[in-house]
């Protein structure tokens, strides 16, 4: 039984985030892999290409995210996050209706699969609404529909010009939220941050301009976000909440492979640090508990 | 002595290196906007960073 883990990290391309996270290992005397996932080649008959007690995930593709995982998880590495996670995460289909079954609060939402039930489905919210792809990220292709016109118009477009994941209409409330959402931070059973994200406009994605100000973890932030995490599976999550005009909290979304280069200095947390850490133990677990899976 | 910049081929303006530059990291050009890839090899260079695909996110 090796007492140092070996960690691995599988990336698209270094961003903030990546060097944030390879600095923090470094600092903890921990050596990374760094496997690109442009480059790995998985055989299905054969072990994975690379040895690792735990992998960290952070491909910018959710697709190659999903699939590695998987293959991983299937040739017994441990992984953060997991594919369930992934899976669940990486589509808001899937993320609204385990949270929903695990009662986290949510938005109302709607899917439908014709235009013309989706239609209806809007038309039974009530406008606005928001219609997003199920799979997707950072506020793009979001829409907020305010009439039937608007409705018809993008139903039509989106089963024309999209591909058929543009045909899983995904409907979901317009809340009425201040110029800002919340966005927390779950590190393993730990709320450990949250900032809010301000912006004039509806869509509060720090990638379309919102701005990153700290936001005070009450226990009501704290208890949502570790329920949200856990109902998803858990891990490294970052959380987004929607504050209602009647003063409560809706899980909006939960991310996987989250972002977190405006949240340090404005939290005052070190996030990278708490990833790694999290990793570490989970390696150190994973070594105890099956130390024969772990000579991959 | 470590080159601390190179040109930018978009806008030839200065690509500024970070002193741990590491290969495979994105640089933005603060003249023109584009990011860049640094790819291995001595000196350092770069290659255009790939572009936004639908399943990119977090």
């Amino acid at each position: 039984m090796s007492s140092t883990p070996r960690i691995a990290m599988l990336l698209s391309r270094v961003r903030v985030e990546e060097k944030l996270l390879l600095n923090a290992f470094h600092s903890c005397g921990v050596n990374v892999a760094v496997i690109d996932d442009r480059e790995v080649i998985f055989d299905l008959h054969a072990d994975p290409p690379f040895l690792a007690d735990v992998v960290l995930e952070r491909c910018v593709n959710h697709s190659r995210a999903l699939y590695a995982l998987r293959l991983l998880n299937d040739r017994g590495v441990t992984t953060v996050n997991s594919y369930p996670v992934a899976l669940v995460c990486g589509n808001k289909l899937e993320t609204s209706s385990t949270l929903e079954r695990a009662g986290v609060p949510i938005p109302r939402c709607k899917i439908a699969f014709t235009p013309a039930s989706a239609l209806e489905a809007i038309e039974e919210l009530g406008y606005p609404v928001v219609l997003k792809p199920a799979v997707g990220s950072w506020g793009r292709l979001l829409s907020k529909i305010n009439d039937r016109d608007a409705a018809e118009a993008l139903l039509e477009h989106k089963e024309v010009l999209g591909s058929y994941h543009h045909s899983i209409f995904y409907i979901q409330e317009y809340v009425e939220k201040p110029a800002r959402d919340i966005r927390s931070f779950v590190v393993g059973d730990e709320t450990i941050c949250a900032i809010y994200r301000q912006s004039q406009h509806w869509i509060t994605n720090t990638q379309r301009g919102a701005t990153a100000i700290n936001c005070p973890v009450t226990d009501e932030i704290a208890q949502l976000s570790v329920d949200a995490a856990r109902a998803v599976g858990g891990g490294v999550l970052a959380v987004d909440l929607l504050e209602t005009p009647a003063g409560g909290l809706l899980v909006n979304e939960v991310n996987y492979t989250m972002e977190f280069r405006n949240s340090i200095a404005v939290t005052g947390v070190d996030i990278p640090d708490k990833v790694v850490t999290y990793v570490m133990q989970v390696a150190q677990e994973t070594l105890a508990q099956a130390p024969a899976m772990s000579g991959v | 002595m470590r080159t601390t910049q190179i040109e930018c081929p978009e806008c030839a303006g200065a690509l500024a290196l970070p002193a741990d530059v590491m290969e495979g990291e994105i640089l933005s050009c603060d003249e023109c906007g584009v990011e860049w890839e640094v790819v291995g090899g001595e000196p350092l260079s770069v290659v255009r960073a790939p572009e936004v695909e639908e399943d990119w996110g977090e």
